[in-house]
């Protein structure tokens, strides 16, 4: 049964390869998709629920033993996040579904579009599992490629300028990571995280830290942790919306999962828990500031994405059990409320033609679902009492009362300032795009600007390759059922997450506490040898 | 462990020339100089292996005597990897060209516009929207007709 843990990598792989192959026929390139994301989503909640019951699910692929092979392992963090990030993947791409009339018109190549995602759905599956650095930046790597195809898909002019930002920061990371690698290796002789877990305390200290800091910074580019958080809110706005969605909702949190991966079982008596701490608030409100000076809803959302990762940073900053549970289950909260913000944001784009504040406006009359989609994870988002982000939060600000020193306590306020603040940028949202009503000066001066074509600066930005169509799409009143659906379906997640927070939080604190444990992850991937 | 100082230096030449080039603003230098550090690294994974010795090919040679084979699969995964991200580089080079005759990285516009209109607008626009009867508690500075 412990075979299980290969099929999230392999199976979108080779589903990829049949999209390919089936290049001509969009239809068999969703059935293919689907199929394989679904199965993936039950294999994930399998190992889930195997690794709960019955400890880490290991294997050693090909049967080379762990310290020269490969290992995957599915222990209870990495099963959660699988499970969560396989959900979301399905629904963006039934979402991708009902977008395509609008967006794969004659611009973007649609058969690139299925193999893609299914890499990229490949390689965050072979981030969570890996059992080792070198198949973890082969997981990365993959997943970026991937990423810069969706990113640039179509090659528009705003695409490409933005897209080369997000490829040359990737790259730098990559290449930090070589290095981190290579001197990980040079200093121990092995890759291995269970066999690292072992040889690196017998390194000098000056050593330990130094391969520890270039690992988080190469995490830290990844999960934009302010100051290495400039590049997301320039490049994730003008990629089409599903991809943005995706992209917002993973590939961040690939980043976070990998600091808590190396900071709980290499470094577990971190040096740099102060430096953490000041690099979460940084993020909290640096991002959050970000998004208040905002104009535009998917750059608001992005730098609220950006402030959140604080939290999530917070949690593994403070690295007690109650920290790090809150911020698994912050982790999970946010994966899906941060990519159903930016499907409802591709919805609002396709309903009014721009996600520019300046000429939204009365969006609650004529679009009520489309209001209530928005309202449900914006007040979550920011932490209303209900709702699955309030108890993310209540819990990390618990954990950093009960750590008791002044820069838990400041980091504590900080999130309380921060999570304020996010209000404050969702409601603005709110009461200019949704409850206000329409300017009529703006609004006829947008008309005539759509009708002329291409925009200026703008809003080519934001808008991407959708603007010779929006015009005409405005004058529909429905929503879309194939992109409407799947944002409910991910909402009604999102409001489950809240109902069931009991049972979650139940799984995060044994995934918490295996993590500080760390024997049953060690014994799982090296056998029981002493 | 001793490492060969030629390595070490030929790694910070290529690593530092590599840096030197990414600084560039035109997106083809950028790439070249990726490739530069991708090499370095590369390099710094056989630094890594220790020593040289002999092939690592079972049978042929003493176990003791072979060179450490696990950096050298490390750095040939590397250097494919950095192939196709290379590849992947110059063909958006390449289209960047095509669309503005240029490959050079550009600015954020959309941040460019929000610092112009934080620099033309010093007080908040919601103080207008007071007397205008406007519920607004943010700035519509670009259409504000005064």
């Amino acid at each position: 049964m412990t075979q299980l843990v290969l099929v999230p990598v392999l199976l979108p792989l080779l589903g990829a390869g049949l999209c390919l192959v089936l290049g001509r026929s969009a239809r068999a390139q969703r059935l293919i998709s689907v199929l394989v994301l679904a199965t993936v989503v039950a294999t994930a909640a399998t190992l889930l629920y195997r690794a709960d019951r019955y400890g880490p699910q290991s294997v050693s692929i090909a049967g080379w033993t762990s310290d020269i092979g490969i290992s995957l392992v599915a222990d209870r963090l990495s099963a959660l996040l699988l499970l969560i990030s396989t959900v979301v993947t399905l629904c963006v791409l039934l979402y991708s579904f009902g977008q395509g009339i609008v967006e794969f018109g004659r611009n973007t190549p649609l058969s690139v579009f299925h193999p893609t995602y299914l890499v990229l759905s490949a390689g965050v599956s072979n981030a969570f599992l890996s059992a080792d650095l070198f198949n973890l930046f082969v997981g990365f790597e993959v997943l970026l490629a991937a990423s810069y195809v969706l990113i640039t898909l179509g090659g528009t002019e705003a695409r490409i300028r933005a897209g080369t930002v997000y490829v040359i920061v990737s790259f730098v990371s990559s290449v930090f990571f070589l290095i981190a690698i290579a001197c990980v290796y040079a200093a121990t002789g092995t890759v291995n995280f269970a066999e690292l877990s072992r040889r690196l305390p017998d390194l000098p200290e000056g050593t330990q830290l130094v391969l520890q800091l270039m690992l988080l910074v190469t995490f830290a580019i990844k999960a934009a942790i302010f100051p290495l958080s400039f590049w997301l809110p320039d490049s994730y706005p003008t990629a089409p919306a599903p991809v943005t969605a995706v992209f917002a909702g993973l590939l961040t949190k690939v980043g976070i999962y990998a600091i808590v991966r190396t900071q709980t079982l290499l470094f577990p008596e971190t040096d740099l828990r102060s430096v953490l701490l000041w690099a979460s608030i940084l993020t909290m409100l640096v991002g959050i500031l970000g998004a208040i000076a905002q104009s535009d809803i998917k750059r608001v959302l992005s730098f609220t994405l950006v402030s959140h990762i604080g939290y999530m940073l917070f949690g593994i900053a403070i690295a007690s059990q109650l920290a790090l549970s809150g911020a698994i289950f912050y982790i999970v909260h946010h994966i899906t409320v941060q990519t159903v913000l930016f499907l409802v944001a591709g919805l609002v784009e396709w309903r009014a033609g721009t996600t520019n504040l300046d000429r939204l406006g009365g969006l609650a009359r004529s679009a009520p679902i489309l209001s209530v989609i928005f309202f449900v994870p914006a007040m979550n988002l920011a932490g209303i009492p209900p709702f699955s982000g309030f108890l993310g939060k209540v819990a990390l600000g618990k954990a950093g009362i009960a750590a008791g020193d002044w820069l838990a306590v400041l980091g504590v306020g900080a999130s309380i300032a921060a999570s304020l603040l996010t209000l404050y940028a969702v409601a603005k949202v709110w009461n200019r795009a949704f409850w206000q009503p329409v300017d009529p000066d703006v609004a006829v001066d947008a008309g005539e600007d759509w009708a002329h074509g291409p925009l200026h600066g703008h809003d080519q930005v934001s808008t991407g390759t959708q603007v010779s169509t929006m015009w005409k799409v405005s004058e529909l009143d429905r929503l879309p059922r194939g992109m409407a659906l799947p944002t409910v379906a991910l909402v009604l997640v999102t409001v489950t997450l809240t109902l069931a927070a009991g049972p979650l939080f139940e799984i995060t604190d044994r995934a918490a506490a295996e993590l500080m444990l760390r024997t049953p992850y060690v014994q799982a991937v090296l056998g029981d040898a002493p | 462990m001793s490492s060969n100082l030629v390595l070490v230096v030929v790694v910070a030449f290529l690593v530092g020339c590599g840096v030197t080039l990414m600084l560039e603003r035109s997106l083809t230098r950028i790439l070249v100089g990726f490739v530069m550090i991708g090499n370095g690294v590369n390099l710094l994974f056989i630094i890594a292996s220790g020593p040289a010795g002999d092939p690592p090919l079972l049978g042929d040679v003493a176990r003791t005597d072979m060179v450490d084979p696990l950096p050298q699969a490390m750095a040939l995964t590397a250097i494919v990897i950095t192939l196709g991200m290379t590849a992947f580089g110059l063909a958006l080079a390449y289209r960047a060209w095509q669309l503005s005759g240029h490959d050079d990285v550009q600015d954020d516009l959309e941040d460019d516009l929000v610092r112009r209109r934080a620099h033309r607008d010093d007080v908040s626009a919601s103080f207008d929207d007071v007397e205008s009867g406007l519920p607004d508690e943010e700035g519509t500075d670009e259409e504000d007709p005064r």
